[in-house]
């Protein structure tokens, strides 16, 4: 066959630019402030949105090609998963309360995500970072909907889960990771892609997935590690998405430097806070334990981290500035917040529980300088009191930090017998902070947090501080979902259903 | 010890989550369900956007559209994630091997020449208006409110950029980048396409996003590709001999058949809801779809001739017998 016309060669770079920037074109019937109003306002300066690199190439025959056969795979698993009873595959049901974090906060953080890069999507004055926003977007809205599709079936057995979309919205420790992601999503589009992008996504997702994924492989939990795999390869192209864009600020002009640190510091300082959770859930919540949140924090923090900001000095930034502070406070963190949930167990839609030996043996093996010198103490004076019919627990109100809405449970940097507790006055009212890093985040905006929906104080002025009231309104069955897992429906389930599968017994 | 956990039989102790059972009643829910209806934050959100400190972060407030509850705007597609994509990887591997039927067996070479630069004229420049749907709908995703309404968007915006690429695909393989740099042109200043650029500029302008889906995918949409992919190149390109245009196509013929049915039940839903909604939205729809027709005229001329004026008129005909079918009179 004659085939004269010969066409030209394009490389792969040069054709997925054909298919995707060339598509775009500047506008004359409205200017591009018009078009995009948001692109200045927060002062970074983009000379030449050209000079963007795809982060990946992917069109979307190949996007729809290659996301389908993941999501076959996954959808296979979990539907044989919940057929043949996968659940009692689990060392133990208190496993499942790391699980039920997960789906209360960090689930409707991937769908805030989602809206927010979509948004992205949509405000970026150039086609290349528009693209892989939306592509984004549509992950995002994947990992939402593969996590309440793999947790699904546990909520059919187990409490604690069934109320994930009231209490997202109401319940006092989804605050935290709720006001995370709208303190993002209020902010300008370049701040976003800071901290959804780049310090969530690069810095911090291997100091919270990693643990997550690692922690249901350990206890046999089938369905998370699937939806975990699922995700890794659309993880991979959000890393290079951040990582892109933080560059891409840095290289078209010297003056983003000093507001980019600014974030970088903000951000890393917020998202510490939010993985004190789950510092406590690798301490604590594991029944077969991975390795300590300490373990975690000096591979995948330390060490990563480290790399990172190597490769980022170049640029003129600096680690964040609150990183020497966290990780001094890396050997108390979980501790402190554990012991916290434990006596609000009352107030959580999950259950806490009284570490037994064994867990303390571990927990002074890997924190010998800090475990039997400060929290050991501790619980062993809980268990007495448990023991003698009195349990500890504390009703009363957490003061909650007005900047993280964590309640303010740790303590001062270097000396961890001191409370830390810092105040700002502004306007005539008083507010409250867990740490001198979310100080600064309030007073570099304070009009913005001072707005922030305080989950406590709300149960007083709506509710008149009537618990039974709160419970309902928040969707947590008091003596189900609450309370210690000793003795929990959880507990009493799991092991009557094992008891049938392993004996001839029968209910 | 292998223990087969598959014999032990277990009551479950609920069917699913509390907010569904509240919808749908105390049964199983659907995947879709589960993974579309109330997944959006809707209280106590912390802080107003630095970006628009009027606006609440997500917020019914900022279309003239009101409904009660934003999760009647189900997609009978039952479209999440997981169909979305299953769906669309089935249709791309028949554009893929269309693709390759035209390519290997040369067709697009065996096209007369006069036909071949009147699909290139027509389509390629549609490949900006692709991308200009895709930012709008990227948009409304973006601002509006209730999964069930928004991630139908995040799809349709996808859609487009994919019709975007077929679209330069096709003007590469048909025409290498020479077509598509012309296409270019003739979209910045080509006198054919400016009305239509002006119309997809003036939606990117528009920040109620209930009015932009009107513009975009009811008024736009609804008359483009009846126009351009059923009557130029189903119609006139493939009478003419030029039906490898029409096999390079099929995506963009599948899918509006697919689309628009989400689309009409979007519109007959919130326009059920009040006479206000009918109203407003019989406004819109009467406000851009005249505009369309008339930006999509000289565009259907470069192919038609001097036919496009009664073509077009024909295609407005059945496009308001559409909308009335919906609630929307014109
Ligand atoms: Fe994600
Ligand atoms: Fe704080």
């Amino acid at each position: 066959m004659d085939t004269q016309v010969t066409k030209k060669k394009l490389g792969l770079k040069e054709r997925y630019k054909l298919l995707t920037r060339d598509l775009g074109w500047e506008t004359t019937f409205h200017t591009k402030d018009e078009v995009y109003p948001y692109v200045k306002y927060e002062g970074i300066k983009i000379n030449d949105w050209d000079k963007w690199e795809d982060p990946f190439r992917l069109t979307m025959d190949a996007y729809w090609k290659y996301q389908a056969e993941k999501e076959r795979k996954f959808y296979a698993i979990i539907d044989a998963h919940a057929q043949n009873n996968g659940h009692l595959n689990l060392t133990d049901a208190r496993y499942l309360t790391a699980i039920k974090m997960f789906l209360q906060a960090i689930s409707p953080g991937e769908y805030a995500a989602s809206k927010g890069f979509a948004r992205m999507g949509r405000e970026f004055g150039g086609v290349g970072t528009q693209v892989a926003c939306q592509m984004q977007a549509l992950d995002e809205i994947r990992h939402a909907q593969t996590q309440i599709h793999a947790i699904s079936n546990y909520n059919k057995y187990y409490n604690g889960f069934h109320a994930f979309s009231d209490s997202r919205d109401r319940i006092w420790y989804t605050s935290v990771p709720r006001s995370f992601f709208d303190d993002a999503m209020s902010a300008g589009p370049f701040e976003f892609m800071i901290a959804i992008g780049f310090s969530f996504e690069y810095v911090l997702t291997n100091l919270l997935f990693v643990p997550f994924m690692s922690g249901a492989a350990f206890n046999g939990d089938m369905a998370t590690v699937t939806f975990g795999f699922s995700a890794q390869s659309d993880e991979a192209r959000h890393m290079t998405l951040g990582l892109e864009c933080i560059k891409f600020m840095l290289e078209q002009d010297p003056g983003n430097l000093p507001i980019v640190q600014r974030w970088i510091d903000k951000w890393f300082w917020r998202g510490m806070r939010i993985l004190s959770l789950v510092g406590a859930m690798m301490d604590y919540m594991l029944p077969k334990r991975v390795m300590s949140w300490k373990e975690a924090f000096d591979i995948y923090g330390v060490e990563n981290g480290g790399a990172l900001f190597n490769d980022l000095a170049r640029y003129g930034i600096k680690p964040p500035k609150g990183w020497d502070v966290a990780a001094g406070a890396i050997e108390h963190m979980s501790h402190q917040l554990f012991l916290g949930l434990y006596q609000w167990s009352f107030g959580t839609a999950f259950h806490g529980w009284i570490p037994s030996d064994d867990d303390m043996e571990w927990l002074s093996a890997k924190y010998p300088t800090t475990f039997d010198k400060y929290y050991r103490p501790r619980w062993e004076h809980i268990k007495k009191l448990e023991a003698e019919g009195t349990p500890f627990k504390n009703y009363g109100l957490a003061k909650l930090c007005q900047t993280c809405q964590l309640p303010t449970v740790f303590t001062e940097p270097g000396d961890p017998t001191m409370m830390c507790h810092r105040e700002t006055e502004y306007k005539g009212e008083k507010y409250h902070f867990c740490s001198d890093g979310c100080q600064e985040i309030f007073e570099h905006e304070p009009e913005k947090y001072l707005q922030a929906w305080l989950p406590m104080p709300a149960l007083f002025s709506e509710l008149n501080g009537d618990i039974g009231a709160w419970m309902d309104w928040v969707g947590l069955k008091n003596g189900v979902d609450n309370g210690d897992y000793v003795g929990s429906q959880d507990q009493i389930n799991f092991d009557k259903w094992r008891g049938m599968a392993t004996s001839n017994k029968q209910s | 010890m292998h223990i087969d956990l598959r014999t032990v039989a277990i009551e479950p102790q609920r069917n699913t989550f509390d907010h569904l059972v509240r919808r749908f009643g105390d049964k199983p829910a659907s995947r879709y369900q589960e993974g579309s209806y109330d997944i959006q934050a809707t209280e106590n959100l912390h802080y107003t956007p630095t970006w628009d400190p009027e606006q609440a972060l997500y917020d019914t407030s900022i279309t003239k559209i009101v409904l009660k509850d934003w999760y009647v705007l189900k997609d009978p597609r039952q479209f999440y994630y997981n169909t979305y994509t299953l769906t669309r990887a089935r249709q791309q591997d028949t554009a893929e091997s269309n693709f390759s039927f035209v390519e290997s067996r040369g067709l697009g070479e065996m096209l007369p020449e006069e036909l071949k630069s009147i699909a290139l004229n027509v389509l390629i420049p549609l490949r900006h208006a692709a991308w200009g749907a895709n930012m709008n709908n990227s948009f409304i995703c973006g601002y509006g409110y209730g999964t069930v309404f928004t991630q139908a968007c995040m799809y349709q915006a996808m859609d487009q950029l994919g019709i975007a690429q077929y679209l330069s695909r096709l003007g590469l393989l048909l025409g290498d980048t020479e077509a598509l740099n012309a296409g270019k042109a003739a979209w910045l200043t080509g006198p054919a396409w400016q009305a239509l650029r002006h119309y997809v500029e003036d939606c990117l302008v528009v920040r109620d996003p209930f009015e932009l889906f009107v513009a975009q995918n009811v008024a736009l949409d609804g008359l483009l590709y009846p126009l351009v992919y059923e009557r130029i190149v189903d119609g006139f390109l493939s009478s003419k001999g030029g039906s490898a245009v029409a096999m390079l196509t099929q995506f963009m013929n599948d899918w509006f058949d697919e689309t628009r049915k989400w689309v009409d039940a979007v519109m007959r839903t919130a326009a059920a809801e009040s006479d206000q909604n009918r109203e407003v939205l019989q406004a819109w729809t009467q406000k851009w779809s005249s505009r369309a027709a008339i930006a999509l005229r000289p565009v259907v001329e470069l192919a038609l001739g001097t036919q496009a004026e009664e073509t077009v008129s024909e295609e407005v005909a059945s496009f308001n017998a559409r909308m009335k079918k919906i609630g929307i009179d014109l």
